[in-house]
């Protein structure tokens, strides 16, 4: 009787567009900048280092005391906890004192009427300044040896003899740029003073619970004197994960000194000069192989620049490290990595995490190795592919259980035409004297979990209230992703009742505690997990007062479509749960998860640091101007994997997303800092994220036709990061294209940097 | 007599604003002033669109909307304006309008922040006629960055928009708004003073509406800061926090906004805006065309003015080596009369131009293209639309039999100023137009430029593509640009 019952409407498994969309439109949905302000707010303006590295001699604030509208500046003498607001190192200050660090750096915070004149003030102060020797590049840091940890090292077989052995031999060496997040929502946070010394923050970021504990502690209270609540971000990419603290602090230090609601609001040039960014990578090679392309051994040699201090970078370049395989299986491999400490911001996760510079250090290779042999490059990528049963131990010693990149591979590369079209495209060139074009296909293997182990783990909180309405909280947060409607879908299906009775609210810290930030992609897999705990938990709370109630035995108790079906009876979900609540049934659960399986001694980098692996495939097809090294993408046709999607709609808008996200990265997104440290291209004007008209005319975007192996949520697959390194094809494609143009003339595949600008093209060709 | 308010059309009823700074921005107006938080700022400089709003003008009894920066633009400009906002094309009832439903059903927001920008920006492409093809929705959309979507669903939210023809409940209101426009509008110049509480100083506001007007105020007050478009003047006060104390608004002169073309000419009023500009240039010269194409972005060429293109003298404007290759002349007009002036000479050194006191310029005039005349302009930046130039250049020869008889060659991006480049025009007069004339000019450039490296490209990078836009002028005068050009019409696919 159940089976002919319609579905419900926002059930799993289906297009289901955000929760937020009609909002968005509208300009209804509430950023922190849209809540009304409170009457007497401040607004708070960081003064900044105008050096890269040096002493303050001295630090002269009066004339911004003394500006109009200021009612406090605040130093890190006036903080009465931890002068700190970094994730874990203890050496991020909200304040710096006495030693500037990198230019932009936070030295002093002023509260104003308004914000005009709190800006206008934070320029007025006087610091003289002892000049120290800056730190600026990797190259810098790397003679210097100047790292913010011991390097690191992964390692499978012997590369040394492998190397030895190897009948042809490759190195090389480029560079890979770094990335500004470009969320169109700047950093923001916004602090409201409680009784007892409490704080209620609104920030505007990925990891509540962070913000929440380092506010505690720079106030010198205990972690359950702060709140902090996010509705949703105008964007994260991972630029929210850590930096937002900074911003927090500071409000929360002013409406504690002030006992006024302080709200600080960053302009978009403080916040790209202030907050870190992806991390820039000097990659090099040396790499052995035969003639069919197999890669008998491989030294790597990863740089990155850390920028000042610690932050997330020990994960980002560990994972770094954990995709430098990708998709392909070495033998005998050593990866050596360095963190260089630079007088820079310190750079920070952005999607992808480190992942997306190994990979792309690996798919050079291939692409080396195709110019070298005079082959294909999807064939040396096709016989270099980890196997199924062998040649399936990754250089952290994990086997791989669910490979699937062989049939994804060769279902695009069958449906995208590949093959034909490496064809025209020679013809194409044989023709043309001033365009050249090229065609690549790159691979993505992703490994889906948090490193740290113990950010594996979320929470939800669920109340049905008596009118069977139900509200729905979890750690994670929103930040455009469609995170709250997959768990939303989770917790409709679970109940079997409509979306539409599903409060989606804000993640607050006070409902779910000692959340992980929303990061690793794992967003939907924790909470969408633990929200199903929790739904759970409440479903068989009301079987089993059902089948007491009813006198029905709790297998013929059925949940579907807004009703209960007990035997030969159907009552409504709302009926149910109001004869609940005068059962004096509980409704209220919480849910919890965490990770089974994974393991990782960080000391040998050795274990199972993922659950599973997210996999996809991109074709790109690019074309470059030969006479200005202008590029554009023709054409890009996309497979990926989502596993069982929750909803496909919104994990094709992650994949598209991405991959244009990723493009930009690797094509017009250039990190400028000049001799002295000072970032030259801090806002739109001179840092040039993709628009519409970069987006390739042609753009075909397949989901693959599979389920998680592992008991995923639903069976799904993480979806937010994975998506980003499909954009190596064009990097790739740019490579090729410029050594197609070089043909007869260069024996070496050109080592194209990225941001392959304009210029990097014009100076690769010969 | 200083006035202290303006009016401007504001949810469909005339609006009047009291006592203000006249350097408040328009998107502050709307959401610290009139809680109107739909609209966001996402960069304060014009550059990222999450602030678009719509601005309705009455001209020729018709109305015209255009997508604009709220974030850059000071609110006196509005005055005797239509504007309207993302809430204003949400129903009274509460129904979502089209283009709001079908970005909302096709998934075309994520974080939501840059949306509400998008729909006023596709509003107005929509009712400014614009087309469902992808160059145009582009051209549409540049100005509004969207970091999550990667677009595609925003694009198709534009084709469905357009295919659906719905009338939305705007359209009745028209007549109506069309009626209070013309009853608010003045013959006056608009006057405003208002005292900074913070400094004590007046700071002032006029908006002349004629041209005689506008020559005895800036001769009286030479010091004042003249806005046109304000896409520059803009960022001096949001980024540079700059007092400007004494504004004169430049955007009620219908003077200054005339197109006339005669025999030998066509003349632009430095009021004109590139939006304006770009139908009879694009004709006349298809390459300065693009060049305007890729000048900003809609928001921007809506507002921005060839004038202020010129009078600004930065060396990195786009349509100033392009002018100066076609021989553009500059009328320039104080109390003293009207004098002209070729462009060239207007630009005396970084930051220094021919321009006296109580100066302004006026217009251009550029003279129509030659049954002879070979030309040819490039703009190279690190992203194709919405971005500054790394370099700029242009090329007009007249060829006579296969002889070069006059040369016109100017660049931007690689000196202190707009240049000519002297040598190398010498290097083409009275040579074959050939390719070894050619590679002896791109040898000359070398003495003409003298570039810098900056966050755009480096001096070497510039210096190379300089010389290589002229080898691909040289080019394109019998190669289709479908082998030489990856954008704009005729580009390879």
């Amino acid at each position: 009787m159940t089976e002919n019952t319609p579905p419900i409407n926002g059930d799993i498994h289906r297009d289901i567009r955000h929760d937020s969309a009609h909002k968005h439109v509208a300009g209804s949905a509430d950023y922190i900048d849209d809540i009304p302000e409170k009457r007497d707010l401040l607004h708070v303006c960081l003064g900044q280092s105008s050096r890269a590295h040096a002493r303050m001699k001295s630090l002269d604030l009066d004339d911004v005391r003394a500006a109009p509208g200021v009612v406090m500046v605040l130093t890190a003498d006036d903080i009465p906890g931890r002068n700190d607001v970094s994730p874990f190192a203890g050496d991020d200050p909200l304040f710096a004192k006495d030693i500037v660090q990198f230019h932009g750096q936070s030295i002093f915070a002023v509260a104003a009427i308004s914000r005009d004149q709190a800006r206008r003030a934070a320029k007025l102060a006087k610091i003289d300044y002892e000049d120290y020797p800056a730190i600026l590049t990797i190259d810098d840091a790397m003679a210097a040896k100047s790292y913010i940890e011991a390097p690191q090292c992964v390692k499978q077989g012997d590369s040394v003899a492998a190397l030895k052995k190897a009948p042809i031999r490759r190195r090389g060496c480029f560079r890979v740029g770094g990335q500004d997040h470009f969320y169109l929502e700047g950093q923001i946070a916004m602090a409201e003073p409680k009784e007892d010394g409490d704080v209620h923050v609104w920030s505007s970021t990925q990891n509540p619970t962070e913000v929440q504990h380092l506010v505690a502690k720079v106030l010198n209270i205990p972690d359950n004197g702060v709140t902090v609540e996010v509705r949703r971000m105008g964007g994260g990419f991972g630029g929210k994960e850590t930096h937002p603290s900074l911003f927090a602090a500071a409000a929360a230090l002013v409406a504690r000194k002030t006992g006024r609601t302080a709200k600080c609001r960053v302009d978009r040039d403080d916040d790209m000069i202030m907050t870190g960014k992806r991390h820039d990578f000097r990659i090099d090679y040396d790499v052995g192989f035969d003639s069919e392309g197999r890669i008998l051994g491989l030294d790597l040699k990863l740089a990155s620049r850390c920028g000042y201090s610690v932050d997330l970078s020990p994960a980002i370049n560990d994972r770094a490290m954990f995709h430098s395989d990708n998709c392909y299986f070495l033998e005998h491999v050593t990866i050596n990595s360095y963190r260089c400490r630079t007088n820079t911001v310190s750079n920070t996760a952005f999607r992808g995490f480190g992942g997306p510079q190994g990979m792309i250090a690996i798919e050079r290779i291939m692409d080396v190795i195709a110019h070298g042999l005079s082959k294909d490059p999807l064939d040396v990528r096709m016989i270099n592919l980890y196997g199924k049963t062998d040649r399936n131990i990754t250089p952290y010693g994990m086997r791989i259980e669910d490979n699937i990149a062989p049939e994804l591979i060769a279902e695009l590369a069958e449906t995208a035409d590949y093959k034909n079209r490496r064809k025209e495209i020679t013809a194409f060139n044989q023709a043309n004297k001033y365009l050249t074009k090229a065609l690549s296909l790159t691979p993505v293997k992703f490994g889906i979990s948090f490193t740290a182990l113990h950010l594996n783990q979320a929470g939800a909180l669920i109340h049905i209230y008596s009118d069977g309405s139900v509200h729905l909280n979890h750690g994670g947060t929103e930040m455009g992703q469609g995170l709250f409607i997959k768990v939303a879908q989770v917790v409709a299906n679970e109940l079997q009742i409509d979306i539409d009775r599903i409060k989606i609210s804000a993640t607050t810290t006070d409902k779910v505690p000692n959340s992980s930030p929303t990061a690793a992609s794992s967003g939907s897999d924790l909470n969408g997990m633990a929200a199903l705990a929790a739904a759970r938990t409440l479903k068989d709370r009301l079987t089993a007062f059902a089948e007491n109630h009813y006198d029905c035995p709790s297998d013929q108790i059925i949940f579907r479509n807004n009703h209960i079906y007990l035997g030969d009876q159907k009552i409504s979900f709302n009926q149910l749960v109001h004869q609940a609540y005068l059962g004096r049934i509980s409704l209220s659960s919480t849910g919890f998860y965490k990770t089974p399986k994974i393991h990782y001694d960080r000391k040998t980098h050795k274990g199972r640091p993922f659950f599973y692996f997210s996999y996809g495939a991109a074709i790109a097809e690019v074309i470059i101007d030969l006479l200005t090294g202008e590029n554009k993408i023709l054409r890009v046709d996309i497979l990926h994997d989502v596993g069982k999607s929750l909803n496909p709609a919104i994990d094709r808008g992650q994949i598209e997303g991405g991959f244009i996200q990723g493009a930009g990265w690797l094509t017009t997104e250039e990190l400028v800092f000049d001799d002295k440290g000072v970032l030259r291209s801090h806002a739109p004007s001179t840092y040039k994220i993709p628009t519409s008209a970069d987006r390739p005319a042609q753009m075909t975007i397949n989901l693959w036709n599979g389920v998680n192996k592992e008991d995923t949520i639903h069976k799904s697959k993480a979806v937010g990061e994975p998506p980003l390194m499909l954009a190596i094809a064009v990097h790739s494609a740019l490579t090729l294209a410029v050594a197609n143009a070089n043909s007869n003339k260069a024996e070496e595949l050109s080592a194209l940097n990225a941001p392959a600008t304009a210029e990097e093209i014009l100076s690769k060709l010969i | 007599m200083a006035q202290k308010n303006i009016t401007l059309l504001l949810g469909g009823q005339p609006h009047e604003v009291i006592n203000f700074d006249p350097t408040r921005t328009l998107l502050d107006y709307l959401r610290y002033d009139s809680a109107r938080t739909g609209t966001k700022e996402g960069c304060g400089e014009g550059d990222c669109g999450a602030c678009t709003v719509v601005i309705g003008t009455l001209k020729d009894g018709k109305l015209r909307f255009e997508a604009v920066n709220s974030c850059i633009i000071f609110l006196p400009t509005l005055d005797g304006k239509l504007l309207l906002t993302v809430e204003d094309l949400v129903h009274p009832d509460g129904s979502l309008h089209v283009i709001q439903r079908v970005i909302a059903d096709l998934q075309g927001s994520q974080c939501g922040f840059c949306t509400p920008g998008f729909v006023m920006a596709i509003f107005a492409h929509i009712r400014s006629g614009g087309g469902a093809g992808l160059a145009s929705i582009n051209d549409a959309l540049v100005g509004n960055l969207c970091r999550c979507t990667g677009y595609g669903p925003i694009i198709e939210a534009v084709r469905r928009a357009i295919s659906e023809q719905v009338d939305d409940h705007l359209t009745a209101l028209e007549e109506t708004w069309i009626k209070q426009l013309a009853a608010m509008s003045s013959p006056d110049t608009l006057s405003l003073s208002w005292i900074c509480p913070d400094t004590g100083k007046e700071r002032h506001y006029s908006a002349p509406k004629t041209t005689a007007a506008l020559t005895a105020l800036y001769a009286a007050y030479p010091e004042a800061t003249l806005l046109a478009g304000g896409t520059d003047v803009g960022l001096w006060v949001t980024k540079q926090l700059q007092s400007l104390n004494r504004l004169i608004y430049l955007g009620h002169i219908t003077e200054l906004s005339q197109i006339t073309q005669s025999k030998t000419h066509i003349e632009i009023g430095a009021g004109v805006t590139f939006a304006d500009a770009q139908p009879i240039l694009s004709a006349h010269f298809p390459d300065l065309g693009e060049v305007i194409r890729r000048l900003g972005s809609s928001q921007i060429r809506n507002r921005a003015t060839i004038g202020g293109n010129i009078a600004n003298g930065s060396p990195i404007g786009d349509s100033m080596p392009v002018l100066i290759a076609l021989n553009t002349e500059l009328a320039l007009q104080s109390v003293k009369g009207l004098r002209r002036i070729p462009l060239e000479d207007y630009f005396i050194s970084y930051g220094r131009q021919d321009r006296i006191a109580g100066e302004f310029v006026a217009a251009i005039r550029i003279p129509l293209p030659k049954p002879d005349q070979y030309f040819r302009a490039y703009k190279i930046s690190k992203r194709f639309d919405q971005d500054i130039s790394a370099v700029c250049g242009a090329i007009s020869v007249t060829l006579d039999d296969g002889l070069i008889s006059s040369a016109r060659v100017a660049y931007g991006g690689v000196a202190a100023t707009p240049i000519r480049a002297l040598n190398t025009e010498n290097t083409l007069i009275g040579a074959k137009w050939n390719e070894r004339t050619i590679q002896s000019a791109m040898s000359a450039l070398k003495n003409d430029l003298s570039p810098i490296s900056d966050m755009r490209a480096s001096a070497d990078y510039r210096l190379k593509v300089a010389r290589n836009i002229l080898f691909k002028a040289y080019i394109e005068y019998d190669t289709p640009l479908s082998q030489t050009r990856l954008i704009g019409d005729g580009a390879a696919e």
